[in-house]
């Protein structure tokens, strides 16, 4: 059955192994000057970057983010909707191997060869982008650029291992779509919705609870970035450049939430005299916050979520084609 | 017919596509070592009887038994029976050569000469992609893997139901070679009598679910008769002759009988040889007259996958 399996996926894999080949070597040619430059200019790097630098730097973490999806919809979706179509199953079904086996063995060799292909896109890619990552953690990163640290959303999601985790449950996903769905195309549309769905869900709703978080209180003064609104503050500068900031508070002088600014503050006139009515009412700024050091943690979490997923609608794809599919 | 020569027992066999029976309360015996044909109109459940048999679908009533087990249940099982479903599947993007390496892996009594031979003789070129096959060659593709499979029940489904005249009547003639001298049980429906009669020595006609008739075409020839007389000779049958279908023309009555021997000694009848398809359409006949006169619930009724 691993042959067939393999057969099947040959062209497949090919086209996979020629693509990861390309990147592969377009990213050997440019990533050793890139950590030769992180070497003499520290966190000075971003200012250095070249525009090719830059374009390479997001290209590489779209491509992680597009590799479990197109796993998604061109491995996953047609694997069992085009046998269906096809009538192949018939076929198959036929011979000396159960339809559990049949599955198994196409769900497993498939699923991991995507697993393979997407993680070493992820670590290519987590490779190259190191130093960029690296200055940006030390604060080489302003708000004049577009660079976040890698534990924020943007960018968590194309490095370390949970691209892996994302492949493996875009591809089951895309099986499970086209065996209920039954006919390939509509399969992966469906596919590219819910993987979607579910990848924007994920960072709003679950990331941040998935390490315990760490919190800084911080009073407002002048040195202080932060963005002065009429009846709030927000991106308070905490002086860690390398964290995930998930909330933010402003407190009142007796630590509690504010409900209401300072009268001084609401009345200010110049940005100087608003952050001292602010520090002269005692208010604080309370930021939540995943620090650099749950990176890893966060990204196992994560991995593991996925790949459990992944399992859960293994097992339906399996209850499924030996109970209702003929 | 006892158990120990049936190869496929079905007792109370039924199959509901939701509010919809396919197949219902069907009892059957098919005979081992025979080639059996299963006709029947469109909508007598052939195809689902047969899908049930090869374990494609799994019965809503009653039980089917294949073999000595119930259909697909393992490795075991599936080694015994084949099957070429109807529209005869191959992958398009594999070649011949590659469905032959299919087969050899798959299956554990896999006979990879019997399959190189089929398809050189057939005229197959190994490294042609099965989607540019003819619908002909295609259906023998399918059929040489559901014989090197070497099956002790090789299910036919409509295997010819898609091709032309001739490429029809070279599959069932190169089918009929392919099973002389192999203890292959084959099953193979069909709506076309004809098909049937080219390959078959056994027939099952099935109307609703319900067997007509199962028996060695030879037998099915020399006992049905065709009787002819003028109307109203009716009466003077003979004992023992039962009466399958009546039709008046021209003041005269034509019967088909069955009877172990024919009435020679009748003067009113002329005796005649009747053609396999005559008695299987006398069958079918009879099944229609009886449900328009009779209130049994039209189970089955037009149901045909």
């Amino acid at each position: 059955m691993i042959w067939l399996a393999w057969r099947q996926l040959r062209t497949q894999a090919t086209v996979a192994i020629a693509a990861l080949a390309v990147v592969a070597a377009l990213l050997a040619m440019t990533g050793p000057h890139l950590a030769d430059l992180h070497s003499t200019a520290g966190r000075g790097l971003i200012q250095q970057l070249s525009p090719t630098d830059t374009t390479l730097y997001f290209v590489g973490g779209v491509a992680v983010l597009l590799v479990p999806a197109l796993i998604g919809m061109f491995w996953g979706a047609p694997l069992v909707a085009n046998e269906l179509e096809a009538g192949t199953h018939r076929l198959a079904w036929n011979q000396g191997v159960t339809r559990t086996r049949w599955l198994a063995t196409k769900l497993a060799l498939t699923g991991l060869t995507a697993m393979v292909a997407t993680g070493l896109i992820s670590i290519a890619v987590t490779w190259w982008s190191s130093p960029v990552d690296q200055a940006v953690a030390a604060g080489g990163s302003d708000n004049t650029d577009n660079f976040v640290p890698r534990i924020a959303p943007a960018i968590f999601s194309a490095r370390g291992i949970v691209p892996i985790g994302y492949a493996a449950f875009a591809f089951v996903l895309g099986v499970t779509c086209g065996i209920v769905i039954r006919r390939a195309l509509p399969a992966m549309a469906a596919t590219l919705a819910t993987y979607t769905a579910a990848l924007l869900a994920l960072p709003l709703w679950l990331r941040e609870h998935l390490a315990p978080p760490s919190t800084a209180t911080v009073p407002f003064t002048h040195d202080r970035m932060a963005n002065y609104l009429l009846d709030s503050v927000t991106h308070v500068d905490i002086g860690k450049p390398d964290v995930w900031v998930t909330a933010e508070q402003t407190l009142d002088s007796t630590g509690h939430p504010a409900h209401a600014m300072p009268s001084a503050y609401t009345n200010c006139d110049a940005i100087k005299s608003c952050i001292d009515a602010l520090a002269q009412a005692g208010y604080q700024q309370r930021v939540t916050y995943q620090p650099a050091g749950n990176f890893w943690t966060l990204q196992w979490a994560e991995t593991g979520i996925f790949l459990g997923l992944a399992i859960g609608l293994g097992a339906l794809c399996v209850w499924w084609t030996r109970s209702r599919l003929t | 017919m006892t158990a120990a020569t049936a190869v496929l027992r079905a007792q109370g066999l039924g199959k509901k596509y939701r509010q919809r029976w396919a197949l219902s309360d069907c009892t059957l015996d098919v005979p081992a070592g025979r080639v059996v044909g299963l006709v029947g109109p469109n909508g007598a459940g052939k195809s689902t009887l047969l899908n049930l048999a090869s374990g494609m679908l799994a019965p809503t009533t009653g039980t089917i038994e294949v073999c000595g087990g119930r259909p697909a249940t393992g490795p075991a099982q599936l080694a015994k029976v084949g099957y070429v479903s109807q529209d005869t599947p191959t992958y398009a993007a594999l070649t011949v050569a590659d469905h032959l390496t299919l087969g050899a892996r798959l299956n554990p009594r896999w006979d990879a000469s019997l399959a190189r031979d089929r398809i050189r003789r057939i005229g197959l070129d190994p490294s042609q992609r099965a989607g540019q096959l003819s619908g002909g060659q295609r259906a023998q593709l399918a059929l040489t893997l559901g014989l090197a499979k070497r099956p002790e029940l090789l299910v036919l489904d409509e295997p010819v139901a898609a091709l032309d005249p001739l490429a029809r009547r070279e599959f069932l003639d190169d089918l009929t070679d392919a099973i002389s001298g192999q203890k292959m049980t084959v099953l193979l429906s069909s709506h076309l009598i004809s098909d049937v009669e080219r390959v078959c020595d056994h027939v099952i006609v099935l109307v609703d679910s319900r067997v007509q008739v199962s028996f060695a075409a030879a037998e099915l020839i020399a006992g049905h008769h065709r009787l002819t007389g003028p109307d109203g000779a009716s009466a003077d049958l003979p004992a023992g002759h039962q009466v399958i279908s009546t039709s008046r023309a021209h003041g005269r009555t034509t019967l088909v009988v069955r009877a172990d021997a024919p009435a020679t000694g009748s003067a009113s009848w002329t005796v005649e040889p009747v053609s396999l398809e005559d008695i299987v359409l006398a069958y079918i006949g009879r099944q229609t007259a009886d449900r328009s006169s009779d209130s049994r619930p039209a189970a089955g009724l037009g149901a045909h996958r």
